[in-house]
């Protein structure tokens, strides 16, 4: 498959370019430097990814549920102009929402993990619609005329047939998130935003990059951890990543 | 068994109300194939439909055993129906074997014997459980999904069926194939089945009862044979084609048309007696010679016995053809082409001899119109052929 071909390129180039920049920074003695923050990225690591872990978890416990529920039959006369608001929604940069948490939340923890909340479950919520209503009329009429419940075609038909779809959009939707949770440091949620932005503020390149090269590889490895689950989680059938 | 009163269904579209099926009586008899058989649109598919309530009915009822099935829940209603559709619809996130336990699983049978049901459905379609069971739909070929998409509905052994163009999406060669497969089947199985097409030749060959739809209205419902010689109207008989009398060899047996009159000889019987024996039948070019057993081995032509003297046995020519009882008149009618002669000799199955068929009565028989019930009462349905 060309696209994966092509990611797997990628993949490729960004560890060889990692590794020459290791070279490099091993040369230049920028390593020791770098050491000298490694209790803080270690920290601010794990706080970034529990800010990730919570507003991403509340984000899909609520959006799947969301997009199943528009893609039934009986609320397909609004779900059309509510997934419309919803791609409005996806529009307002991050930033913006966050700002808006803050106004109502006030300053914290709270109001990072609502507003990262609302900027994850907008890809959630879109694709497990469209995967759901792009399961074909045909393959939804054979499990009605077999006598399976409303019920039991979510379960054994719809869901196992979007959820690569779904998949997709968790996938998405978490590398959104963890790009964006350096911002909730703005309003004072700590993560590898602080060494980020102090590192701007003080023009301290090394301490920028602290934060800056943990948070590319944390989005890297979710990003594989996630795609390792679709491919263990979806049926072989319905998964392109493992057709033979 | 499957019964329909008055059954209509009116669509309300943006254009105005379609009726696609207007007050539809009929009745299939147990184990019957009803074929459902119009153009395009003229409510084959809705009428079927209505039947396991994937589409509700506007008005009307259906019974199923005599039951009326309004009364019943929809999904106890669909797991007694075996259902084909036409685009096959197998889930494509499980694999063949768990697609065609779907209907068991449901119906809560313990594993050992839906695993077992599995294996038996396959022999049924010919198909090898081993090599197919742990594949994957997307790895099957069209007419392998059409098979399994048969087995599922047949899966829990449900009286009625519903097929719905069910072979459409096999190209001919296979699908004769299939269909010949189905029929086998269905003569152990002995389902009640609706089925669509809108192939006439498929109808003729699959169908105990045709019914023939148009613009929503069931306009003939009647076995083939009755269908081909006497079409109620000028539909109905554009429908079928000018090649209709043509079609109903295919109907036709041996048995319905065999004439038991015929003279013979033996071996021991002299030229002279052969030649008497031909002027007495008024034969023009030949008399069948049989063995003790009446089992036919040759024939005597007039000229022989015109030109020599002798005993029959030594002067016998190879026998052009011998037909069945069984077979029907479209192999016949082949047979008298490829040996250019206008009648053959009829054998039952242990080769005695039982008559003749001559292309006489057979253009009889298909150029008369529909005369007894009695030849539809005794001449089977052409299941297995
Ligand atoms: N859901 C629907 N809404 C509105 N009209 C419909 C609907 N389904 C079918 N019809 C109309 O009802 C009529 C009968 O349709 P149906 O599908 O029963 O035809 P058919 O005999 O099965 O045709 P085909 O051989 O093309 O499958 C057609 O005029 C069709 O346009
Ligand atoms: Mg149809």
């Amino acid at each position: 498959m060309p696209i994966r071909s092509l990611s797997s390129a990628l993949k490729l180039g960004a560890a060889i370019l990692l590794f020459l920049a290791g070279v490099w920074a091993q040369a230049s003695g920028l390593v020791d430097e770098f050491r000298f923050y490694w209790p803080d990225i270690r920290y601010l690591s794990v706080q970034h990814l529990w800010l990730t872990a919570i507003s991403g978890g509340l984000a899909v416990v609520v959006a799947v549920p969301l997009g199943v529920l528009l893609s039934r039959p009986s609320v397909s006369r609004w779900a059309e102009s509510l997934m419309q608001l919803l791609n409005v929604g996806t529009t307002i940069p991050t930033l913006a929402v966050l700002a808006l948490s803050m106004s109502f939340l006030g300053i914290g923890t709270a109001p990072a993990i609502f507003g990262l909340f609302v900027a994850t479950l907008l890809p959630i919520a879109r694709n497990t619609y469209v995967g759901l209503r792009s399961v074909s009329p045909a393959l939804m009429e054979a499990a009605a005329g077999i006598g399976m419940s409303p019920l039991q075609r979510l379960l054994r038909v719809e869901l196992p047939n979007a959820l690569y779809v779904i998949f997709a959009g968790i996938r998405t939707a978490l590398a959104i998130n963890i790009g964006t949770v350096p911002l909730a440091f703005l309003i004072g949620a700590g993560g590898l935003g602080e060494l980020i932005f102090t590192g701007i503020d003080l023009y301290d390149t090394v301490m920028m990059l602290s934060g800056a090269i943990p948070t590319a590889l944390l989005a890297v490895l979710v990003d594989v951890m996630i795609a390792l689950i679709t491919f263990l989680v979806v049926p072989r059938g319905v998964n392109p990543a493992r057709q033979r | 068994m499957i019964r329909l009163d008055n059954l209509t269904k009116v669509f309300d579209t943006p254009d105005g109300a379609v009726v696609a099926a207007d007050h539809i009586s009929m009745e299939v008899p147990r184990g019957e194939i009803c074929v459902l058989l119009g153009p395009s649109g003229c409510g084959k598919t809705t009428t079927l439909k209505m039947i396991n309530r994937i589409v509700r009915s506007t008005s009307g009822k259906v019974f199923l055993d005599g039951e009326d099935t309004s009364g019943l829940d929809t999904e106890a209603l669909r797991r007694n129906i075996g259902y084909v559709i036409q685009q096959i619809g197998l889930f494509p996130n499980m694999t063949i074997e768990e697609n065609i336990t779907v209907v068991p699983k449901l119906l809560g049978w313990d594993k050992q014997r839906y695993k077992t049901r599995a294996r038996e459905l396959m022999d049924m379609i010919a198909m090898d459980a081993e090599a197919f069971l742990k594949r994957y739909p997307s790895e099957l070929s069209g007419g392998q999904q059409q098979r399994i998409g048969v087995a599922r509905a047949l899966a829990a052994d449900p009286p009625v069926m519903l097929m719905d163009e069910p072979f459409g999406a096999i190209d001919p060669i296979n699908r004769a194939v299939i269909q010949d497969e189905f029929l086998k089947m269905q003569a152990e199985l002995q389902k009640t089945i609706m089925f669509v097409s809108h192939d006439i030749d498929e109808a003729i060959k699959m169908g105990d009862r045709i019914a023939i739809f148009r613009e929503g209205k069931l306009v003939q419902y009647s076995e083939p044979d009755e269908l081909l010689s006497a079409p109620k109207n000028t539909f109905v008989e554009s429908f079928l084609g000018e090649d209709r009398a043509l079609k109903r060899l295919n109907l036709v047996r041996v048995r319905d048309v065999i004439s038991d009159e015929i003279g013979t000889v033996v071996g021991n019987d002299t030229l002279t007696t052969a030649r008497e024996r031909i002027d007495a039948h008024g034969y023009r070019d030949a008399i069948l010679l049989v063995d003790d057993r009446r089992r036919p081995i040759g024939v005597i032509s007039r000229d022989t016995t015109g030109s020599h003297q002798g005993y029959c046995r030594d002067h016998m020519r190879g026998l052009p053809a011998v037909v069945n009882l069984g077979d029907d008149l479209r192999k016949v009618a082949s047979l008298m082409f490829a040996h250019d002669t206008t009648w053959l000799p009829c054998v039952d199955d242990n080769g005695t001899l039982c008559g003749q068929i001559t292309q006489r009565d057979m253009t009889h028989h298909l150029g008369s119109r529909y005369r007894a019930r009695r030849s539809a009462a005794d001449s089977e349905k052409p299941v297995g052929s």
